[in-house]
């Protein structure tokens, strides 16, 4: 150690990058390009089995209904269940499958969308574009996939102090969804509480209630995306043509 | 476990930046990690000694500087520091403070090495 004075003087040479710069750096220029091309883009985030497939198959559905062209790719270390799952929303639907790796990055979407492309389907020519992550409530919290909105899924088996339990994701959210809450009562779920506990790990998130299984609570989560899309298309042509 | 993929990118760009500037062997890496980065550091410097190997980084001291959670007040204006976990509340007048100003650091300070 440094008992014995090194002969040898150390230098130090200080360099001051992200460490994740160049995830970061990709993830800005889809940004850029899914801006330029009017996508909205969410990045859907929860543990496994909150229902994140189940619901976004709902969403997919409702927004088709509603003339909305859409498209999700979604990543799980195994199997492409969940992109036939998606599909059957009559949506587009790729299938990441990330071996080992716990959550998304840039590349991966980025070469996802590329296999879209090869499925004949532009990104210019869809108004929104879901990612839906791997489950996991740490790790996809540092990868920014170049996403405008994040939503974080809760489902109400999980507990009302979850949201305590995951202060690094939960603060990097938009919009937390209250799932499976047809079974709230069932499961004793503190409602009140678990508003307060996200309130108070995310302040000024927006907050939805849903049950994917009877519909309830869909549609206000759907007008708010809608809500988000026109005012971020809005954006998108303002500085188009500025 | 994705301090492995945050291992690789860090050795990725110390390594970049040691061999820009003619460095053979770096003996120590400086980086500063936020609370709120949602790194697991036993598991970083797990990685480290495995990522490392074969570059100008083996062997090298992986040094972690702790970066709090910091948050502006938006009544008082000032930065506040929060309790580990946060609350994302002034810890004095419990207004709720959305605007983070540190914590989620996950940045390569520096590198050592010797003539």
């Amino acid at each position: 150690m440094n008992s014995e004075a090194p002969v040898t003087q150390p230098r130090i040479l200080e360099v001051r990058t992200q460490i994740l710069k160049k995830n970061d750096e990709l993830a800005r220029a889809m940004r850029a390009e899914f801006r330029a091309k009017g996508v909205y883009v969410i990045n859907v985030v929860s543990s496994p089995g909150a229902g994140k497939t189940e619901l976004l198959t709902r969403v997919l559905r409702e927004l088709r209904a509603r003339g909305l062209r859409v498209a999700a790719v979604v990543g799980d270390l195994a199997t492409e269940n969940d992109a036939d799952r998606l599909g059957a929303s009559g949506a587009p639907a790729r299938q990441i499958v990330t071996g080992t790796v716990c959550h998304l990055e840039a590349d991966m979407v980025a070469r996802s969308l590329e296999g879209l492309a090869l499925d004949g389907w532009a990104l210019g020519d869809l108004d929104v574009l879901f990612i839906e992550n791997v489950g996991n409530l740490v790790c996809p919290a540092s990868f920014d996939l170049g996403e405008e909105c994040r939503w974080l899924l809760f489902p109400c088996t999980e507990g009302e102090d979850k949201p305590l339990k995951y202060p690094t994701l939960i603060n990097t959210v938009d919009v937390v969804v209250l799932s499976k809450m047809d079974i709230a009562q069932a499961v004793g779920f503190a409602r009140t509480t678990a508003l307060e506990n996200i309130a108070s790990m995310r302040p000024g998130a927006s907050v939805f209630e849903t049950s994917a299984k009877t519909g309830a609570g869909v549609d206000a989560l759907v007008d708010d995306l809608v809500r988000r899309r026109d005012a971020f298309r809005g954006a998108s042509i303002a500085s188009a043509r500025a | 476990m994705h301090e492995t993929s945050i291992a690789s990118f860090l050795v990725e760009q110390a390594s970049a930046a040691a061999e820009a500037n003619g460095i053979r062997r770096v003996t120590k890496v400086t980086i500063r990690v936020g609370e709120l980065s949602g790194v697991v550091q036993e598991a970083l410097r797990f990685a480290w000694d495995i990522v490392t190997e074969a570059t100008p980084c083996a062997g090298a001291a992986l040094v972690i500087e702790d970066v709090p959670v910091t948050v502006r007040c938006p009544k008082e204006g000032t930065i506040k520091r929060l309790a580990s976990p946060p609350r994302f509340r002034c810890p004095d007048c419990g207004e709720p403070t959305p605007e983070l100003v540190t914590g989620r650091e996950l940045e390569l300070k520096s590198l050592e090495w010797d003539e």
